[in-house]
C-alpha cells in the first residue's frame, strides 16, 4: 500500500471522518479535527504501519498542518 | 547606580529605542552588528541586576554557568557513539536543570515567605528554555552547542522576566540570519505597532483595572465578608471580572513590549496572546492564552506521557490517558505558580474542566446531526467559555483565601 492512502486511512481513522479524504489542503488543527492526544496517535500509527520515527520534537503543527503536508512529510522521512 | 526594570516607565523605552538604533540602522542595510548587540543585551541586563538587585544578578550568573554545563554535558554525551541514550542520564540532566527553580519555589514555604538567595527574575521561564533544549537534545533534534548562541538565547534581554518562551532552534534560525530589508521594515511595522498597543494595554486599560478599581472591589469584598453567606457578595462577582481584565491587559501589554522589542531586533520572538476571550471552549481557549506557556507544557510534558503512556500501553482506555495527562499538566502548572491551594485547585479546575469538553467533543461528533449550530450556539459557548475562566482566575486571584481562611 502506498504511503498517501495509509496515512489517509490513519488519519480518517482518528478524526472519525473521511472529510480529510476530500479536503487535502484543510488544516486540522483550526479545524479541532486533530488536537494534541489524535497527533500522538497519529506518530504511534506512523511507527507501527510504516516503520518512521517522529520524535515529538520534530513535531512542528505548522509543518504537519493538512493532509497533504503530512503526507509530503513522511514521504520525505521515509527516503531518508 | 541606576536600576531600571524592564518596560516600567517611559524613560525605559526611550534608552532602549536609542540603544537599538544602531542595531536597527544596521539591520536594515543588511548586517547583524553581532557584537553591538551583545554589548546592548549585556548593558540592559546589567540595568535589571545591578544596586539592590545584585544578589539577583549574582544568583543569574551562577544559574547561567549551571546551566551552560548541564546542557553542554548532555548533548556531549548524547553525540558520542560510545554511549545509549539511557532514560537516567536524561532525567538527571533535567533534575539538575530544574533544582535551582526547585529551591526557589519551595524556599518561600519552609522560610515563613522569604525569598531564596538563589533567586532572580525570570528564573522560571529560564528554566523552561533549558528543559525543553533537553528534550530536544534527547530526542536528537538539537545536535550542536555554540556557546556564544546558546548564551544569546538564555539570556536574551527582551523576553527574560516573563517570557514568551522561544524555542533554541527557532531562535536561532532568526538569529543566524538577517532580514531581508523589505521583511526587515514589516517587522519594524509590527515592532512598533505592538509597543504602541502594549501601552495602551498595560499603562491605560492594565492601569485603570488593576491600580484604579481592583482596590477598591477588594475593600468592598472584604467588608463584606460576614454581612453574607461565605462572603459571596456582589462586589465578589464584580472583583471578579475586574481582575480577570485586570490579568489580561497587564500580562498581554507585557508580552506586547517583549515581542515588539524582538521584532525591532530581527528576532520573531513567538507571541502570547490570541484573542482568548473569543475561544468557545475552554481547550481552544489554552490555545489563545499565555500561548508560548501552554504550548510548553503541551509539548514538553502532555505530548510525551501520553506518548510514553501510550507506546508503553499503560492503561487500556485512551481516554483515560489523556485525561491523565490533563491532571499531570495543570496539577504541575498549579505547583509552579506556587505551593499554595488556590494555585493548585485553579489547576485542578482547568483539568476537570478539560476532561468534560473533550467528553462533550466526543459527544458532539457522535450525535453531530441531534445538535444545533447556529449564531446563538456560538455566542452562547463564547460567553459560557469567558466565565469559566473567569472564575478559574477568580480562584487564582487569592480572594478567596483572604475571604475565608484569613
Amino acid at each position: 500500500m502506498d504511503v498517501k492512502a495509509t496515512v489517509l486511512d490513519i488519519l480518517a481513522d482518528l478524526t472519525g471522518s473521511d472529510e480529510v479524504k476530500e479536503n487535502l489542503d484543510e488544516s486540522l488543527f483550526d479545524s479541532g479535527l486533530l488536537d494534541s492526544m489524535a497527533t500522538v496517535q497519529l506518530l504511534l500509527e506512523l511507527q507501527q504501519q510504516l516503520g518512521i520515527d517522529v520524535p515529538v520534537s520534530e513535531f512542528d503543527r505548522q509543518e504537519w498542518e493538512t493532509p497533504n503536508k503530512i503526507i509530503a512529510k513522511v514521504e520525505s522521512l521515509e527516503n531518508e | 547606580m541606576i536600576n531600571l526594570q524592564p518596560y516600567q516607565n517611559p524613560q525605559y523605552f526611550i534608552l532602549l529605542l536609542v540603544a537599538l538604533l544602531p542595531l536597527m540602522i544596521g539591520l536594515y542595510h543588511g548586517h547583524r552588528w553581532r557584537i553591538y548587540e551583545s554589548l546592548v543585551s549585556l548593558l540592559f541586563l546589567f540595568f535589571i541586576f545591578d544596586a539592590e538587585k545584585t544578589g539577583q544578578g549574582i544568583a543569574l550568573i551562577a544559574y547561567t554557568l549551571i546551566q551552560t554545563l548541564i546542557v553542554k554535558g548532555y548533548l556531549s554525551y548524547r553525540t558520542n557513539k560510545k554511549f545509549h541514550n539511557k532514560f537516567w542520564v536524561f532525567a538527571g540532566a533535567i533534575i539538575l536543570s530544574i533544582l535551582q527553580l526547585v529551591i526557589v519555589k519551595l524556599t518561600p514555604l519552609f522560610a515563613n515567605g522569604r525569598d531564596s538567595i538563589v533567586a532572580f527574575l525570570g528564573i522560571s521561564y529560564l528554566t523552561f528554555k533549558t528543559v525543553g533544549m533537553l528534550m530536544e537534545i534527547r530526542d536528537g533534534a538539537i545536535k550542536e552547542f555554540d556557546l556564544w548562541k546558546f548564551l544569546h538565547f538564555l539570556l536574551f534581554f527582551p523576553t527574560i522576566s516573563s517570557g514568551p518562551i522561544d524555542r533554541y532552534r527557532r531562535f536561532i534560525k532568526d538569529y543566524d540570519k538577517v532580514p531581508s530589508q523589505e521583511k526587515y521594515v514589516e517587522l519594524i511595522g509590527k515592532g512598533l505597532h505592538n509597543i504602541f498597543l502594549g501601552f495602551l494595554y498595560k499603562f491605560l486599560l492594565g492601569y485603570l483595572f488593576g491600580t484604579l478599581w481592583l482596590p477598591g472591589l477588594e475593600q468592598a469584598v472584604l467588608t463584606h465578608k460576614s454581612t453574607v453567606p461565605w462572603g459571596l457578595s456582589i462586589y465578589l462577582v464584580a472583583y471578579m471580572y475586574c481582575y480577570s481584565m485586570y490579568l489580561f491587559f497587564d500580562f498581554a501589554g507585557y508580552s506586547l513590549f517583549a515581542v515588539g522589542i524582538s521584532y525591532l531586533m530581527g528576532i520573531e520572538t513567538p507571541v502570547n496572546f490570541n484573542k482568548p476571550f473569543a475561544a468557545h471552549n475552554l481547550k481552544e481557549f489554552w490555545n489563545r492564552w499565555h500561548m508560548t506557556l501552554s504550548f510548553w507544557f503541551r509539548d514538553y510534558i502532555y505530548m510525551r506521557f501520553v506518548f510514553w503512556a501510550m507506546k508503553n500501553k499503560l492503561l487500556k482506555s485512551r481516554i483515560a490517558m489523556a485525561n491523565i495527562g490533563y491532571l499531570l499538566l495543570f496539577l504541575t502548572m498549579g505547583i509552579w505558580h506556587g505551593e499554595t491551594w488556590y494555585y493548585i485547585v485553579y489547576g485542578l479546575f482547568h483539568a476537570t474542566v478539560l476532561i468534560l469538553t473533550d467528553a462533550w467533543l466526543r459527544f458532539k461528533k457522535k450525535h453531530r446531526q441531534h445538535i444545533p449550530s447556529n449564531w446563538f450556539t456560538k455566542y452562547f459557548s463564547i460567553f459560557m467559555t469567558f466565565n469559566t475562566v473567569c472564575f478559574s482566575f477568580l480562584i487564582f486571584s487569592g480572594i478567596l483565601d483572604k475571604l475565608w481562611f484569613k
